[in-house]
């Protein structure tokens, strides 16, 4: 054997069994966003298991996701994502969301311009006396419709920003809520 | 133009539309009116293949030697699944192929019929995109669309799952026409960046070309290109394993190939670069080794047809998004007419480092006693085989690292080898798949013993087809590079990494009615690879070799480019904790 050309002074003992996480990336910025895509796709069998597959196959996160036929004539569908991650991160899900073949488009509302999201939701509120009083009341204040009643119970329909939807949970919560049901983020792109 | 026929029918001739000649595939219950149609023309060839997942590594093989895209028909359910390793190389490879499943009929999906599996389902991860074709009349225009997938853009695998009925139903078929699918990736490159890539070019000092697969994807023109850039500036040029061929290994700006196992020259000048020009590579783990530590001086170009590769690992400073052949003419034609400056002066001096690493001689090894090496072993072979038209194979483990340093090669498509996945059980039936395209060339597959016996089924293959691939086996009854690890990172404990009852591969050769050879003396081993060459037929070669040989250069898991292990002496607690997780 030759003779040893040592680089660099390395300490750790032969064998080293202790275990962890790859932990080696190097992060180009760590502060986490949270981004709202609009991804034009195909509206063809399997193209929803195609987006979801990417995300959970890469590891990245669905804050929420809705879906529906936009187009009929050019059967085309939109995905609303709302996603987290770092800046990087954001850049490679547009990047793999881009490479999938029934993708025709991919738009980041969050920093394309100013853009409005929406999202609808329902809430069943049980209760009695002074708290379905005060449900009724805040609900007004949150412009939410009563969309079935019962003497004990309401559904309330809230549309509105998530925050604002929130909001409402948050109020609801002592008053009696009881189920939520949320259809997640809508967006468009203001202007034309 | 249009035509009434079978979908089966239909299936065949949409292949010769493509311009396919040769299938490669496996019969079964759920494509047999396809198979009918393959018995009754001529035009395409069929090779029966001994299991799935040859079919598809033969097909990889076929493609990687000629640029074309490779067929692969197979039935489904266990048919299916058992390409499924095949796909997912080939996706991580960007190889392009085409397999058609068989499924069963529309009216049965959804009841667990017999052989049936959710082939889309299982393959949507590993294929660029697939497809179910649930009507005869949108089947010719669907396989035509999946060639067209498969070969533009970043090359992939495409799978079109084709039930029963409707391979038996008569429908309308569709010549294939220049495509209308919104599926049309870029090939030029953003002149701005392109320009801005010629002015760092003009300016470097201590620049380096570090290319990779993408430039064979190209096409041969790229590495023309390629060859005429590097000569022009005068800059040296290092590859991937993917990539080596697009510039000659007896090129005189040649480095050798950089990463893991790569070449201590190549590795430091990667590491003190101030200028990295990443062509149709997309910095993998095997390459970086530790990212924070990954060339911390250099400006990073990063030429990739795939904007997904861009900033994947490594922020990139100048980010080109095309095809390399394109972009390589544009960079030519851009420094040209700039009137061709390079820091002439700063190159040289480069140079003059690089020579001082390359003088280090890190390949060296020393052959004496009656055991061959390993290295020795390569190093004999491509001594006696490179005047040949010659192609090679290999499989996963320390051969395939000696055979990538050890081996030259000078032109592109001729290096058949398992990048990304690593499959044990590639080179021989992708051996199969080179030879099949290329009948009178040399086709030798370098392989351990351990990797060579998870495909052996495909001797049958070889033997019926008469393709007379060299299967030159370094056989050191271990799997080498587990046992390697095994000694460097879990104290020598060597679980489960060697065979007790390893096949007489002289018999094995025989009893297929194939050559066999032995060779187990140095002094014996130049004519026994002239036997192996000279013998008109498939050949097992059983080279015993030096069981506990190491494989270096090394970069350890988690350690930088210039800290590379040259030799045993070195390995003494070379990896971490940090390290040891990473594989």
């Amino acid at each position: 054997m030759r003779k040893a050309y040592f680089m660099s002074a390395l300490k750790i003992k032969k064998g080293s069994t202790s275990h962890s996480a790859y932990n080696l990336r190097p992060t180009f910025s760590d502060v986490v966003e949270k981004h709202t895509l609009a991804v034009l796709v195909e509206n063809e069998p399997g193209v929803l298991a195609r987006v979801i597959g990417l995300f959970s196959g890469r590891g990245y996160n669905i804050d929420s996701l809705t879906v529906a036929e936009v187009d009929h004539t050019g059967h085309l569908s939109r995905i609303t994502i709302v996603t987290s991650g770092t800046p990087q991160v954001i850049e490679q899900i547009k990047a793999q969301l881009g490479r999938i073949v029934s993708v025709h488009d991919v738009h980041d509302l969050t920093v394309e311009g100013a853009s409005v999201e929406r999202e609808l939701a329902m809430f069943k509120v049980v209760g009695q006396g002074d708290k379905r009083v005060e449900a009724l009341r805040l609900a007004d204040i949150f412009r939410a419709n009563v969309v079935d009643s019962t003497l004990e119970s309401f559904v309330f329909e809230i549309t509105g920003a998530p925050e604002k939807i929130d909001a409402f949970a948050d109020l609801m919560r002592p008053l009696g809520l009881a189920e939520v049901a949320r259809t997640g983020v809508a967006a468009l792109s203001r202007g034309e | 133009m249009t035509r009434q026929m079978s979908g089966a029918k239909m299936i065949v001739q949409a292949l010769i539309d493509q311009g396919v000649d040769t299938v490669f595939g496996y019969p079964g219950g759920a494509v047999l009116p396809i198979y009918d149609e393959v018995f009754q023309q001529n035009a395409i060839r069929h090779i029966l293949v001994r299991h799935e997942q040859g079919a598809v590594h033969a097909a990889e093989g076929y493609a990687r030697a000629t640029g074309k895209p490779g067929v692969v028909l197979v039935t489904s359910g266990p048919g299916a699944t058992n390409a499924v390793t095949g796909l997912t190389d080939a996706l991580m490879d960007s190889i392009p192929i085409v397999v058609l499943t068989g499924q069963v009929p529309t009216f049965m999906i959804g009841s667990d019929a017999f052989q049936e599996a959710d082939t889309v389902g299982i393959t949507r991860p590993c294929t660029k995109h697939n497809w179910l074709v649930k009507e005869t009349d949108r089947l010719s225009v669907t396989i035509h669309e999946a060639f067209h997938v498969a070969t533009q853009g970043r090359p992939g695998p495409v799978l079109v799952d084709i039930p029963k009925d409707v391979q038996f139903a008569t429908g309308t078929y569709t010549p294939p026409k220049p495509s209308t699918s919104h599926y049309q990736p870029k090939l030029k490159g953003d002149m701005e960046e392109i320009t801005e890539l010629v002015a760092a070019i003009e300016k470097a000092k201590k620049p380096i070309f570090y290319t990779g697969g993408g430039v064979i994807n190209s096409g041969p023109a790229a590495s023309q290109l390629l060859r005429e850039l590097v000569e022009a500036t005068g800059f040296p040029i290092t590859s991937t394993l993917m990539g080596l061929g697009s510039y000659p290994a007896s090129g005189e700006k040649w480095v050798g190939m950089l990463g893991m196992h790569g070449l201590y020259e190549a590795n430091m000048a990667m590491h003190d670069c101030d200028l990295l020009i990443n062509i149709g590579a997309r910095f993998d783990d095997r390459i970086t080794g530790r990212l924070d530590a990954f060339s911390p001086k250099s400006i990073k170009a990063h030429i990739d047809i795939d904007p997904s590769s861009i900033n994947k690992v490594i922020k990139t400073d100048i980010p080109i998004v095309g095809d390399v052949g394109h972009v390589l003419e544009d960079i030519l034609k851009v420094w040209k007419s700039r009137g061709r400056k390079t820091n002439a002066e700063a190159i040289g001096k480069w140079w003059s480092k690089i020579k001082e690493w390359r003088a280090i001689n890190c390949l060296q090894f020393t052959q004496k006693g009656k055991t061959i090496k390993p290295q020795h072993a390569l190093v004999r072979l491509e001594e006696l085989t490179k005047k040949y038209d010659r192609y090679i194979c290999t499989e996963v483990g320390q051969h395939q690292m000696w055979a990538a340093q050890y081996l030259g090669f000078e032109d592109p498509n001729r290096w058949m080898t398992s990048g990304g996945l690593g499959t044990m059980g590639y080179g021989f039936p992708a051996s199969i798949g080179v030879q099949i395209a290329h009948p009178d060339a040399l086709v030798i597959n370098v392989a351990g013993e351990a990797s060579w016996l998870m495909n052996m089924q495909e001797m049958g293959t070889a033997v019926q087809y008469r393709l007379p691939v060299k299967q030159f086996i370094l056989n050191n009854e271990r799997l080498g590079m587990v046992r390697q690890w095994q000694e460097l990172l879990h104290g020598e404990r060597y679980s489960h990494s060697w065979s007790d009852a390893l096949p007489d591969f002289v018999k094995l050769a025989e009893a297929f009615g194939a050559k066999g050879i032995i060779c187990s003396d140095p002094d014996d081993l130049d004519d026994a690879i002239m036997e192996m060459i000279t013998h008109d037929g498939p050949v097992i070669f059983d080279c015993l070799v030096e069981k506990h040989e190491n494989c270096f250069p090394m970069i350890p898991s988690g350690k930088a480019h210039n800290e590379m292990l040259l030799g045993e002496a070195e390995t003494q607690g070379v990896i971490d904790a940090k390290g040891s997780v990473l594989v």
